[in-house]
């Protein structure tokens, strides 16, 4: 396999609401990543894009629709899917185009305009349910976090309040971020004052709904060193989906995830991640999914991240920071450009670029995952300088 | 409504190293007040689709068995397990699954949690109690989601006894909702 580079990144703000259509964001996060990496569209030999729902929409063909955006005409060009985890998703499967040798140069673009869909975004997670044994019940996305939430909490013996301190950090540190949707300076108090939505999630446990796009430039080693003396390299991908019968599952702990890290550590060669990795964005659209994640991805041991939140050894200035960004609960969720953005934060925070938000200790290896469909894939990137 | 593309300047790219990123991201957020008050341009449009869909095998199976007042499932002699809900191959051993199994209609509460919300977002009236239930007689952590009733929000918890409260047999269909709901099972 050829080593791979990320050579640029770019995104446009996340907002609940945007002017521009999918295509239009998609061109300017594509076009800022572009700039960043000193190429124009004519330097780029292929693309992958990653999209949610085409529900949120209501344009089927999505991928078609966007293709103009992205840079995509002309090109071979991918439009790939896996719920929530699909923008991690996208760097993974243009990494495979570059390593195998069938591209040299791909640009990787997440997309996501949520606000179409009326009333409410959230409507479209109706039809990802089983027809026959859920959807007759009334079925909402927020009713399986809900549930794997206290299956989490009922299992180890964590309290609401130390959840919430994944959503002050969170939030806090998208104070620094010039694309975030909602930066807030707010108490433990605050989360757990906030409206109850399904218990025991509440509305400042969730993050919110976006419109807004994010693209990588992905390049051989070759090509990468002829546009930059030091290069930012993914070392390691993995995925993995498990069964669709999540009643089936032991909603406590994400095996998925354990699987797609494993596979990313076999590759960069880790056997310690948590002494390993530097820092790492984690998948965050609620707070307890930050540390049901750093406990899938082998950072915290199981039910322990709770305790390292509370330590603030997961702050900017700590041991492990996770989420510098501010996460999908503080720059917000367009779904697909989220996963994106965590990939754009390690590319920044390795190159020592992300300005007000860049961790105080030296970092010279990061790690990005996602996690969506119905609570079963995991995705993940790990990128070193 | 237009924008022109603010500053940027391609062709220009300065220093890259040192600067803050993402810098200057691009997007024009629109207030409720200009998307409501038809400020820009809008297009609405409303769809709505119909279809019917075969139950299947193992689900058609499952179904016929609700409207006769009990839960079925499958098992497989590979894993020994028995698969609540059924499913006529197994994903673990990946072969066909060999026969129908009655188990029981009781069952332990895995999870729980008090909606608050509809599918559309807006907030219910009335909460509703939704849980994973665990089935006696399937394998141990097998089970599928259902509503508990005839308890307080209080009194819910990982670990409780459950029992599901059929509808009067003349009123069952062959649906998930020929079950009202689960409610506890013993003395609370």
């Amino acid at each position: 396999m050829r080593k791979v580079a990320v050579i640029g990144a770019g995104m446009t703000k996340f907002r609940h609401r945007m002017l521009e259509t999918g295509r239009e964001l998609s061109f300017e996060a594509s076009r800022a990543a572009l700039d960043s990496a000193r190429m124009d569209i004519k330097n780029v030999d292929s693309v992958v894009l990653g999209s949610a729902p085409d529900a949120f929409d209501g344009l089927h063909m999505k991928g078609e629709y966007l293709l103009d955006g992205a840079g995509g005409s002309g090109k071979p060009y991918t439009r790939v899917y896996v719920g929530g985890g699909t923008g991690v998703f996208i760097p993974a499967a243009a990494w495979w185009h570059v390593a195998s040798g069938v591209s040299d140069v791909v640009l990787a673009v997440g997309e996501e305009k949520m606000s179409p869909l009326q009333p409410h975004p959230q409507y479209a997670f109706w039809s990802i349910f089983d027809q026959f044994l859920e959807r007759p019940l009334g079925v909402t996305l927020l009713w399986i976090f809900s549930l794997e939430m206290r299956r989490y909490m009922s299992v180890y013996g964590i309290k609401e309040e130390d959840i919430a301190l994944v959503a002050v950090k969170n939030k806090g540190n998208a104070m620094d971020h010039p694309s975030a949707q909602l930066p807030m300076r707010i108490t433990v108090d605050d989360v757990m004052k906030s409206e109850p939505i399904c218990t025991p999630v509440k509305r400042l446990d969730v993050s919110p709904t976006s419109d807004g796009a994010a693209a990588l430039v992905l390049a051989s080693e070759d090509v990468a060193r002829k546009y930059t003396d030091d290069p930012v390299w993914i070392t390691g991908v993995g995925w993995n989906v498990d069964t669709t019968f999540w009643t089936n599952r032991d909603l406590c702990y994400p095996e998925y995830v354990e699987k797609a890290a494993m596979m990313a550590y076999k590759m960069a060669g880790i056997s310690n991640p948590r002494k390993e990795i530097d820092f790492a964005e984690v998948y965050d659209p609620f707070d307890y999914k930050e540390l049901h994640h750093m406990e899938g991805l082998q950072l915290a041991k199981r039910g322990e991240a709770p305790k390292m939140t509370r330590e603030g050894i997961t702050q900017r200035d700590g041991d492990l920071p996770i989420n510098p960004s501010g996460g999908l609960l503080g720059v917000g969720n367009p779904i697909a450009a989220a996963g994106v953005m965590k990939v754009a934060e390690l590319f920044w925070q390795l190159r020592g670029e992300a300005g007000r938000r860049q961790v105080k200790k030296p970092v010279h290896r990061g790690l990005a995952q996602a996690w969506g469909d119905l609570m079963q894939v995991g995705t993940v990137v790990i990128m070193e300088r | 409504m237009g924008r022109s593309h603010a500053g940027r300047n391609r062709g220009d790219y300065g220093e890259v190293m040192g600067m803050e990123n993402p810098s200057e991201p691009q997007g024009t957020a629109l207030t409720p007040d200009e998307w409501r008050g038809k400020e820009i341009f809008f297009r609405n449009f409303h769809t709505k689709f119909t279809y019917s869909w075969d139950t299947g095998v193992a689900i058609g199976h499952f179904l016929e068995a609700l409207k006769a007042g009990k839960i079925v499932g499958r098992s497989c002699s590979g894993c020994n397990r028995v698969l609540v809900p059924p499913r006529m191959f197994c994903e673990l051993c990946f072969r066909p699954t060999d026969d129908w199994i009655d188990v029981l209609d009781t069952g332990v509460v895995n999870t729980f949690s008090i909606s608050y919300v509809n599918n559309d977002a807006s907030r219910r009236e009335q909460p509703l109690f939704v849980a994973v239930i665990n089935i006696d007689g399937a394998s141990p952590g097998m089970g599928f989601l259902h509503l508990l009733g005839e308890v307080d929000a209080e009194q819910i918890h990982v670990g409780m006894k459950v029992r599901a409260k059929w509808k009067p047999a003349h009123e069952r269909t062959g649906a998930i909702t020929d079950i009202s709901y689960f409610k506890p099972s013993e003395e609370l």
